[in-house]
């Protein structure tokens, strides 16, 4: 594994995303599963990065990495292989990758995984996805120390995020939003049954997330019976005929609606009469349809809970300002563990600085000594030995202090400016000659 | 003036209450599981210092209005840290904790004196009949603020004004399970406790005191709560409604704790 701990320390960045690039491009520079870990693995075999993770979505596609090159060299170098790779030409690409270098590039990475930069505020899957693109990286060797701090890191701002703010909590569909209110009512679902009134999108949408909350009993009555079967049968329901609804409308707990007619398909007697067989226990009635599929005056029932489509809008748009409104105290996690990252790489950088500057030291002197010695040819062989034991204890001993002091100095943010500080004086910054080390 | 660990049970109630209204507002998984913690901490806290009042005062700790009070705190504390246990449900932590500080803080400033011990008044039959009412009471105040959260969140589902509390505290199957448990929990008390009373009270005097106020209104605390158990299952009562008919009775045992016993009964009396 290669090691990254006696230089300095880039975390390097190049991507596309909803926010640079249109779909038709983003499919382009896509990665699969194996095209992400080749790529990663050929990223550091051309040396071009010490570690690299590909991250790909639907989204978004990045390439994270480890550097100890300069910011411009490597993520130019980034792109021309990401270029290469995907056989696209360089300039279809202008204007629509973004690069990041150092703290930027981590912070990028923590509000990705924090749902801060998603298309949807807040979603979950993008947590999953890094996790699932590090996770795969990890196994095939292709992280290190640097990049094993950042996703870990990484996954653990995600995590902060959508446990203690309420970024990703509230949902933001409309289907969600009836299957949690419905748990408001019932709580967990797994014991409860749910009854689908019509095949349309929005109904599939509303199944899909009862199944994801762990319905126990699913069925699907359609107008058109075949067309109710296969979506029962995609989603693991029971499809039962349209005559029969009012016979079944006292079994279940929860009722979707999303029937095209003019007419409404539950009426307040119906349900009545439903809520009675049930020995008034409480239903909850999402209408989707529009016009309504439930007579309005049902909303009245003892125990029956309607939400029609506007009432699951308004809901909606609540919760999206209530996101938004949780975006700085994101931002606030997010900096957190910014810190804590910089903190970290300070650590490192304090221990490679004086290997840094020990070897700036002893290359001035040996430079010093061959200059010195050539013309004083009349010094013995004992003066020149002593002369050069002196300067390697003089620069030992000037040495000592300050390797002492990054060790145990207080205040990480204070040694990471000093490390910076102490490359810039003594030019530890500036590309070396090869012959000069 | 309090035991020092009655004052310390007191800010660890405070504290508990502090973490269970932060995760109201935002979840925080090792906030809740403090929350629960210093609640555990309160109650032992809180146990020491009953404890230490009987040792000090050579009688139970609910000699008192005060010990009476402060042990009816501690079984609040007890029931609703075994309910969350049980259930695993942090949402209505921060009302009950709210609630027992407020009546740590109203013991403190309305009964802090104590009265004089009655010579009849001891014995380990008197003990359990005391503690075990006590306890009913707890519950049913436990059950009252659930059953008050119940008619909230009822309430707000249907005017579709849903802040941020309303989707953190408990579904309303749990609230009213919780309730229910918290009633099952007080009856059975309760009719253990009424029962020693009788065994206890015919070995002192040969005889029942039926017409004593305080008897007849803990049969009649009794009977509305055993009420609404058949009520909260039955069609046409379930829900709300079942909700408020607990909330409602918690009022007949608020009168039967501070009327009766202070003003109408003549040997439930606390002073």
């Amino acid at each position: 594994m290669p090691t990254v701990t006696n230089s300095k320390i880039q975390v390097a960045l190049i991507g596309c995303s909803h926010h640079t690039a249109p779909v038709e491009l983003r499919e382009r520079v896509s990665f699969t599963q194996q095209q992400a870990l080749n790529a990663a693995a050929e990223l550091r075999r051309r040396g071009i990065l010490e570690e690299a993770v590909v991250l790909s979505t639907c989204n978004r596609s990045e390439l994270y990495g480890v550097t100890v090159s300069t910011g411009g060299v490597v993520t130019e170098a980034m792109e021309g292989f990401l270029t290469d790779f995907h056989r696209i030409p360089r300039t279809e690409l202008d204007g629509k990758l973004y690069r990041r270098m150092g703290q930027d590039a981590v912070r990028h990475l923590y509000r990705v995984t924090a749902g801060l930069d998603s298309m949807m505020l807040g979603e979950a899957e993008i947590l999953g996805q890094v996790k699932s693109a590090y996770g795969q990286a990890l196994d095939h060797g292709a992280t290190g120390p640097v990049l094993n701090r950042v996703f870990q890191g990484a996954l653990e701002v995600g995590k902060r995020v959508r446990a203690e703010t309420e970024v990703g909590t509230r949902p933001m569909s409309v289907a969600f939003a009836g299957v949690k209110l419905a748990e408001r009512v019932f709580g967990n679902l797994k014991g409860h049954r749910a009854l689908i009134v019509g095949a349309g999108g929005v109904a599939e949408q509303v199944v899909e997330h009862l199944r994801n909350r762990g319905i126990g009993n699913l069925h699907v009555v359609n107008r058109s019976f075949e067309r109710g079967a296969e979506l029962a049968g995609r989603m693991n329901a029971e499809a039962i005929d349209w005559g029969s609804l009012e016979r079944v409308l006292s079994m279940p707990d929860i009722i979707v609606t999303s029937v095209s007619g003019t007419e409404a398909v539950l009426t307040r007697t119906m349900l009545e009469r439903a809520i009675d067989e049930r020995k008034g226990r409480p239903v909850f009635v999402v209408d989707l349809g529009v016009p309504r599929n439930v007579a309005p005056e049902a909303a009245a029932l003892y125990n029956l809970y309607l939400y029609n489509i506007d009432d699951l809008g308004q809901i909606v748009e609540q919760n999206k300002k209530a996101r938004e409104a949780e975006i700085p105290r994101a931002e606030a996690i997010v900096s957190e563990h910014l810190a804590k990252f910089e903190s970290w790489r300070a650590a490192l950088e304090a221990g490679s600085i004086v290997d840094d500057l020990r070897k700036h030291f002893h290359t001035q002197r040996e430079q010093l000594l061959r200059e010195h010695l050539a013309c004083g040819n009349d010094l013995s062989l004992e003066e020149r030995e002593r002369m050069a034991r002196f300067s390697e204890d003089l620069i030992n001993r000037v040495l000592d202090q300050p390797a002492e002091r990054m060790r145990t100095g207080r205040g990480m943010r204070g040694r990471l400016g000093a490390v910076e500080a102490l490359r810039h004086i003594f030019g530890l910054d500036e590309p070396r000659d090869e012959g000069q080390e | 003036m309090a035991h020092p660990l009655q004052w310390l049970s007191l800010v660890l109630y405070a504290a508990s209450f502090a973490c269970y209204a932060r995760i109201l507002y935002a979840p925080h998984q090792w906030l809740g599981r403090l929350g629960t913690l210093l609640l555990a901490g309160a109650i032992a806290a809180h146990y020491f210092a009953l404890l230490e009042r009987s040792r000090l005062t050579h009688t139970v700790p609910y000699d008192d209005l005060y010990g009476s009070m402060s042990l009816f705190a501690w079984l609040l504390g007890v029931t609703y840290l075994g309910l969350e246990l049980l259930h695993r449900q942090r949402g209505v932590g921060a009302v009950i904790t709210a609630l027992l500080v407020a009546w740590m803080v109203g013991l403190e400033i309305f009964a802090p004196g104590s009265g004089s011990p009655r010579p009849l008044a001891s014995g380990a039959l008197f003990a359990f009949h005391v503690t075990l009412n006590t306890w009913a009471y707890a519950a049913f105040a436990l059950s009252f603020v659930l059953s008050l959260v119940y008619l909230v969140q009822d309430a707000l589902l249907r005017s579709r004004r849903l802040g941020a509390a309303f989707w953190r505290f408990p579904p309303l199957d749990l609230l009213e399970g919780m309730a229910r448990g918290g009633v099952w929990v007080g009856l059975a008390a309760l009719c253990c406790g009424v029962t020693i009373g009788f065994v206890w009270e015919h070995r002192l005097s040969g005889g029942f005191a039926w017409a004593d106020p305080k008897v007849v209104i803990t049969l009649g605390i009794l009977g509305v709560y055993a009420a609404y158990l058949v009520l909260s299952r039955r069609s046409g009562w379930r829900g709300s409604r079942a909700a408020l008919v607990c909330a409602l009775n918690f009022l007949v045992v608020l009168f039967s704790y501070t009327v009766v016993n202070l003003y109408m009964t003549q040997f439930h009396r606390f002073f």
